[in-house]
């Protein structure tokens, strides 16, 4: 952790220092000219130096946890993260890309390698060996640890050059500065979250900056750079669906709003055919970019563009617009029928394969609760309410209608494209809460341009009576245009205590901001979730670390084979930390295995026993938290098990463990709830008050 | 009306030819490349019609490498070709380089996919 914050403290210092040097050289020859130079290498030292404390601020505001508890890793997800980086950096690349893992999904087995996305895994492999290189002894646990914060301080550099392109270098550190600690984000980038989403929000922003940057300048370097984002993307997350959709989306607006350029068609095409063949390296990934139908938009587009192309090259060769008109009908007719007839086909013969449950349920939001018992059952894909989103967002809510103002008052193609992402992601925001993560960027984006234009029209409104070199100054882009229109305001009095009380409260507003931000922060997402504190009977702090002492229990007082059966939550924890076969875990991919342990967690004693014996089980974690008022326990999760279970084996029914509809667990509970095997494990000799719980009887 | 437009479609075809004929060499020898990697693609295409798809991922390789090739040579065109206004900044040779770096990573990117 020190040898971080030494590069980056480095990193500042070295772009500082020429500025530095320049600025005292200039001090030395004092002339006339050397004014407007001054002010250029000024401007220049204050957005580095603020884009140094945005990044460094990024970084420590992640810290909380590390602070208050330990340097570990969190959650449930992470855990496998950390336990395949393990692998990886103890084992080398080859293995790892062909591990087959027999500890997990136990008696199926899991192919590790080809169903994992590798690139968190690469990432902070790759950081770990450049840290050894240089001859840190960093542990991979706290590389594992601070990849996520250190990914964020490198977004906000990302999002400093994507607001300069979009708007300009003002609107830019505004939306770095957001970035660094707007919660939506935080959430899933704390130190300790070692999960996907940290390494893919920068690689999806590092894509669509790329891609903006190539149909801005029209160059091949540029879009290859963003199919290289865009692979990297695939590498790390499975929302990489958004990127080959939003894209497309995005050329077909431009071809309808009619501002396609030859720059677009370098751009899209270069990124779409080098993109697609690096994304196919991925073995989790394969073929789908051309077999899956979440993919054919993009597809559908390329051909478009040619057809589109095409007939804007033949148009421009002939002279004779009649002639052009008889063929554009010829050509577009037949286009329109061959591409249709290939997608009916496709479709209809099932090459196409349509959309999975997992995205078809963002279109259709009711789709999984019917259908998909598991996809229901996770907190984090129920729809957002108000209070999510400002409780994630705070002033940036209001800022992005603002924002979505300016941006249609001063249309470009990057315009255009920042509109269509905050758009889309709000839409997939709304939905599902998990997805806000993606949301952030664009939010803080369109809202620092907001921020960034009502400021500087508020400033320049104060300076109408400055010299012309002032007015000159790289501060101004707009600034000709605002002192012409300051020059116009002359007359109305009050104008400038008008724009000072404005000023003052938008300064208010953001100060507001960054302390709603630090208090979210530090109150909701710094904890380890595997590790809970409370307040004792006198005011003293209380640590509960159950969960890690049942898994080195299971670690040092089982034999190594030993199987464990656990409802699916745990099943990462257990085989990273407690290292032992267990029977399902997070990955979900085989509901009906998941329904068998449901089943015998819902069935009577002896039935259980039968079914566990077919699975060669030898323990059974059960997590309870009776006795300190912990309520995310399995006593909580219960109805989920009897749902899943019974959407596999219709002999467990969910009206058997409800009394008149309500969920009962105390005396007046249900028979068959009384009787089943998790309410016996849980409450096994609970009337002596046992104050340990998670232990796994034999 | 089959006359009026087997007719429209002679005129067409001739007013084409004479239009393209007025092309520069340089672009004339990039439409070339083009069209021999568009043609190399669909004899692979009648040649998995025929034989079958079984390595996918071999012709999935060899068709996107066409493609691909076929894909940046127009775009070196766009960007080569003086009566676009877009580029006319842009020196030629930064264009070729572009385009030869471009295909580098392409074609390794096949060799790594052929299996």
């Amino acid at each position: 952790m020190v040898g971080k914050t030494e590069s980056q403290n480095g990193a500042v210092k070295a772009t500082a220092a020429p500025a530095m040097n320049l600025e005292s050289d200039l001090f030395s020859n004092f002339s006339f000219k050397s004014f407007k130079l001054k002010t250029k290498q000024q401007e220049l030292l204050l957005r580095v130096s603020i884009l140094g404390l945005v990044y460094i601020l990024a970084f420590i505001t992640r810290l909380f946890s590390v602070l208050r508890y330990e340097s570990m890793i969190h959650e449930f997800d992470p855990y496998f993260n950390y336990r395949t980086t393990l692998f990886l950096t103890e084992k080398g690349f080859y293995e790892f890309w062909n591990w087959f893992d027999s500890e997990s999904w136990y008696p199926l087995g899991r192919i590790i390698g080809g169903t994992l996305y590798p690139g968190l895994m690469v990432t902070a492999a790759f950081i770990y060996w450049t840290l050894r290189f240089l001859r840190f002894a960093v542990h991979i646990r706290e590389v594992c640890v601070l990849t996520a914060p250190f990914f964020a301080s490198n977004t906000t550099v990302v999002a400093y050059f994507f607001g300069k392109e979009i708007w300009d270098s003002g609107a830019g550190l505004v939306a770095a500065a957001f970035i660094a600690i707007c919660p939506g984000y935080i959430s899933r980038s704390v130190a300790g979250s070692y999960d996907n989403e940290g390494v893919a929000i920068f690689a999806l922003l590092l894509t669509f900056y790329l891609f903006v940057k190539a149909v801005n300048t029209g160059s091949l370097a540029w879009a290859l750079a963003s199919a290289f984002g865009y692979f990297y993307m695939v590498s790390a997350w499975g929302g990489y669906v958004f990127i080959i959709n939003l894209i497309p989306l995005y050329v077909l607006v431009l071809l309808i709003t009619g501002r396609y350029s030859m720059r677009l068609y370098v751009a899209y095409n270069c990124m779409y055919v080098l993109g697609m063949l690096l994304a196919m390296q991925i073995r989790f990934v394969g073929f789908q970019h051309v077999q899956s139908g979440e993919h054919m938009a993009a597809m559908g587009v390329f051909f478009l563009m040619q057809v589109f192309y095409f007939l804007d090259w033949v148009k421009y060769m002939l002279s004779d617009t009649k002639l052009f008109q008889a063929f554009l009908r010829i050509t577009v007719t037949s286009a329109i029928a061959v591409g249709a007839l290939a997608l009916g086909v496709g479709t209809a013969s099932g090459y196409i394969s349509p959309w999975t449950g997992r995205f078809y349920s963002l279109l259709d939001p009711t789709y999984a609760k019917d259908n998909i018992p598991i996809i229901a059952s996770v907190s984090e894909h129920q729809p957002t309410a108000w209070s999510s989103f400002m409780f994630d967002f705070h002033i940036l809510l209001f800022l992005f209608p603002a924002g979505l103002y300016f941006c249609f008052k001063k249309l470009s193609d990057a315009t255009i494209f920042i509109v269509m992402y905050g758009l889309t992601s709000m839409y997939f925001a709304g939905v599902m809460v998990r997805l806000i993560l993606v949301a952030t960027p664009a939010v803080c984006l369109i809202s620092a341009i907001a921020v960034s234009a009502t400021i500087k029209n508020l400033t320049s409104l104060l300076r109408t009576k400055s010299k012309t070199a002032v007015a000159g100054s790289s501060k101004g882009t707009g600034g000709s245009k605002a002192s012409s229109k300051a020059s116009f305001d002359q007359s109305q009095p009050f104008q400038k205590n008008g724009a000072i009380a404005l000023l003052l409260g938008a300064f208010y507003l953001l100060s507001k901001y960054a302390t709603h931000c630090t208090w979210v922060t530090s109150e909701a997402y710094s904890s380890p979730s595997i590790v809970l504190a409370a307040r004792g009977a006198h005011g003293n702090r209380v640590i509960f670390d159950d969960y890690r002492e049942a898994y080195f229990w299971l670690r040092q007082n089982t034999p190594p084979d030993a199987k464990v059966m656990s409802w699916w939550d745990y099943g990462y924890q257990i085989t990273a930390m407690g290292n032992r076969t267990v029977i399902v875990d997070n990955n979900t991919w085989n509901n009906t295995h998941i329904a068998t342990v449901g089943r015998a967690m819902s069935s009577y004693e002896d039935e259980a026993y039968e079914i566990m014996r077919s699975l060669d089980v030898d323990y059974v974690l059960v997590v309870f938290g009776g006795v300190t008022g912990y309520s995310s326990d399995d006593i909580n999760k219960f109805l989920w098990m009897v749902r899943i279970g019974g959407g596999v084996f219709p002999v467990i029914k969910e009206p058997d463990y409800l009394v008149n509809g309500d969920y009962r667990v105390d005396k007046g509970a249900a028979p068959k709830m009384l009787n089943c095997l998790m309410y016996k494990l849980s409450y096994y000799r609970f009337g002596e008050l046992v104050t340990e719980y998670g232990k796994p009887p034999g | 009306m089959a006359r009026s437009t087997g007719k429209d479609a002679q005129a067409l075809f001739h007013s084409l030819r004479s239009a393209y004929a007025a092309t520069p060499t340089t672009l004339k020898i990039i439409d070339l490349y083009m069209g021999f990697a568009v043609f190399t693609a669909l004899i692979q295409v009648v040649y998995m019609a025929i034989v079958g798809s079984f390595p996918f991922n071999s012709f999935l390789s060899e068709v996107l490498s066409c493609v691909g090739t076929a894909i940046l040579a127009v775009c070196l065109r766009i960007q080569v070709n003086k009566d676009n206004k877009e580029f006319k900044d842009l020196p030629p040779e930064r264009a070729f380089a572009d385009f030869v770096l471009c295909n580098l990573v392409l074609h390794l990117v096949i060799m790594n996919f052929l299996g």
